[in-house]
């Protein structure tokens, strides 16, 4: 009798977690931004700021002729872009991650809770993509009043660099959540992963500039993919359709599977 | 046929059990942390796990929490197997974890506030109840404080308190003192009687036997990941030892000699590094006889039996090196 009756109120009190539990988490995550909220906003400014300058008065006036018949500044902002969203995802895949099971150790409390490790992971990106998706928005904002984009589909580079961003955490985080101790893992994963993506994704520069032999370095590099999207979307850059779905696809595809590999680990470490 | 149906009987008038686990296992690799361990917990019963560092607690506490995935044996809390219903079971827990896990980015009420969220409770609801659950805690004038800045108890404290925020069936409570200062146990101690009282079931762990004397009907006394015995601590102690031990000491060179010569006193007798422990029903009788064998301890003392004795004799080890 009293089994079922008890059994019968746990299977009714699960049940709105089990279907909203990801968003319990996003919640919680934005409450906590409320502590540095104001420093969140400062560095989302002034980022774009100083790059637009340095680069566009800067750097663009040794480019004269500009690049592929567009000025230099109008080049680089899609990647510009896409390099804000992908440091977003470096800043919350990294650390935040590790600390979640061991310095501040907010996943196993979470986990006591009705609330499972793929929930965590899933709430927890969500907010990552918003976070992200705020600063590239106001990124945007700031390289329109610098007359960078000049085709009206520039809007949806704001959408690439979410989505390159996202990719690009989510193959950190398949990493950073399988890290039982950090003794200088993450700071080599900046070091030999973020560093050379960042330079030789055809960011700064085209990768046809590149010898032949560095260019898969921009191949397999998410970051290329979605700057090159952006660019078609800034400026019309003219791509083939195939290698359009190729670079969605990409991107999609490291997503999907990130997703799934960081909650396979996480649900793992959780029930060890 | 009549025995059949006084059974039928018999099995509707006790309530269910609300945990119970069979030859319950885990190991980790090939090291077995739980080594099959049998035990049920009634509705509104204090329960305790006793037993040293490394004894398997932690582990059972977190298969009982249907975090940890078990190996082997049978579980099931609420009527409900962990492997399949883990969040809805533990959407009717309170757990207080070994080390405390409160966010530290959060302020002190906030941390009830989103952990409420978290079972899917109204908002408005979590914040009424946090604020009880701050008063209960004696933490209201704290409410907006960074956890950092709270005290070892008052963080212990919190955790309780983010425990209750879903009015939990059973409330798990892994070591809720350890580390603690004996006036923030005391504080502590006090809270949790209270809702022992309230009828709130309550399964804890513990390696302090007073702890273990002070909050749990029953208990087992557990050691490698065994159970070792099973009982109410006062019958544990009359099933395990006698009323009362007599603690002498000779001075760390004598005492092996003073062991051999005292032997047949009392019922039974524990040689300790530092002194003798001879359990008998009357202890002042025993010191008696051993001053008339011409034995002069350097100091003696007549003490009630306790769980450490008890532990003691099951194990031949201390509960707390
Ligand atoms: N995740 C783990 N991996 C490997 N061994 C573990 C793990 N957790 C606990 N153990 C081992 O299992 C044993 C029991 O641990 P635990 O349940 O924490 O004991 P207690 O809580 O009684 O101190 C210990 O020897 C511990 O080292
Ligand atoms: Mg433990």
């Amino acid at each position: 009798m009293t089994v079922t009756d008890d059994a019968r109120r746990a299977l009714t009190s699960g049940a709105a977690p089990r279907r909203f539990g990801a968003l319990y988490i996003l919640e919680h995550r934005i409450r906590a931004l409320r502590g540095y909220a104001w420093s969140a906003v400062m560095t989302s400014l002034g980022n774009p700021i100083v790059y637009l300058f340095a680069l566009g008065v800067g750097l663009a006036s040794l480019v004269p002729a500009g690049i592929g018949g567009v000025s230099y500044l109008e080049f680089v902002a899609p990647a510009l872009l896409c390099t804000a969203a992908m440091t977003v995802a470096a800043n919350e895949t990294t650390y935040p991650i590790v600390a979640g099971f061991k310095w501040n150790p907010i996943f196993h409390g979470m986990n006591a809770s009705p609330i499972t490790g793929r929930q965590i992971v899933h709430g927890t990106m969500l907010f990552i993509a918003l976070r992200m998706t705020f600063a590239v928005a106001v990124y945007y904002a700031v390289i329109l009043a610098f007359g960078a984009v000049p085709s009206a589909w520039g809007i949806l580079s704001v959408a690439i660099a979410v989505l390159t961003g996202m990719a690009i955490g989510l193959l950190i985080s398949s990493y950073s959540s399988t890290l039982k101790d950090e003794r200088g893992q993450l700071a080599m994963v900046m070091r030999f992963g973020f560093t050379p993506m960042f330079l030789f994704s055809g960011t700064f520069f085209p990768l046809s500039e590149l010898p032949i032999y560095l260019q898969p370095i921009g191949w397999i590099s998410p970051l290329w993919h979605g700057v090159e999207l952006g660019r078609l979307a800034t400026y019309g850059q003219p791509i083939a359709p195939w290698l359009i779905a190729v670079h969605i696809g990409y991107l999609v595809s490291i997503i999907v599977i990130g997703l799934w590999s960081t909650s396979r680990t996480v649900t793992r470490r959780l029930a060890g | 046929m009549v025995a059949h149906g006084k059974a039928g009987l018999c099995s509707t008038l006790v309530p269910a059990p609300v945990i119970s686990a069979q030859s319950l296992t885990k190991k980790y690799d090939d090291f077995t942390a739980v080594a099959g361990i049998d035990f049920e917990v009634a509705p509104g019963e204090s329960f305790g796990l006793l037993g040293p560092n490394g004894a398997g607690k932690s582990t059972t506490m977190r298969m009982i929490g249907a975090v940890s995935t078990r190996t082997d044996g049978e579980l099931t809390i609420l009527g409900l197997d962990p492997n399949t219903h883990g969040p809805d079971i533990r959407s009717q827990l309170g757990v207080v974890p070994q080390q405390d896990n409160l966010d530290l980015d959060l302020r002190v009420r906030d941390n009830l506030l989103v952990y409420g969220r978290y079972f899917g409770l109204p908002r408005k609801q979590i914040a009424e109840r946090a604020d009880e659950l701050l008063e209960f805690a004696q933490l209201a004038d704290r409410r907006g404080a960074k956890v950092d800045e709270l005290s070892g108890g008052m963080k212990r404290r919190l955790t309780i308190a983010r425990a209750l925020i879903n009015d939990p069936r059973i409330l798990l409570l892994d070591e809720p003192t350890t580390g603690l200062d004996p006036q923030a146990r005391h504080i502590l101690w006090d809270r949790l009687f209270r809702l022992k009282e309230r009828g709130t079931t309550l399964v804890l762990t513990t390696h302090y036997m007073d702890e273990a004397e002070q909050l749990c009907d029953r208990l087992v006394v557990v050691d490698k990941g065994q159970i070792m015995a099973e009982g109410s601590p006062a019958s544990l102690i009359r099933d395990y030892s006698s009323r009362e031990v007599l603690e002498v000491r000779f001075g760390s060179d004598k005492n092996a000699e003073a062991a051999e010569r005292v032997q047949g006193i009392g019922e039974r007798i524990e040689v300790l590094p530092d002194r003798l422990l001879i359990y008998s029903d009357n202890g002042e009788a025993e010191l008696v006889k051993i001053t008339e064998m011409g034995l002069h301890p350097i100091t003696s003392l007549v003490r009630r039996s306790s769980l450490e004795d008890v532990f003691l004799r099951l194990t031949g080890r201390s509960l707390v090196e």
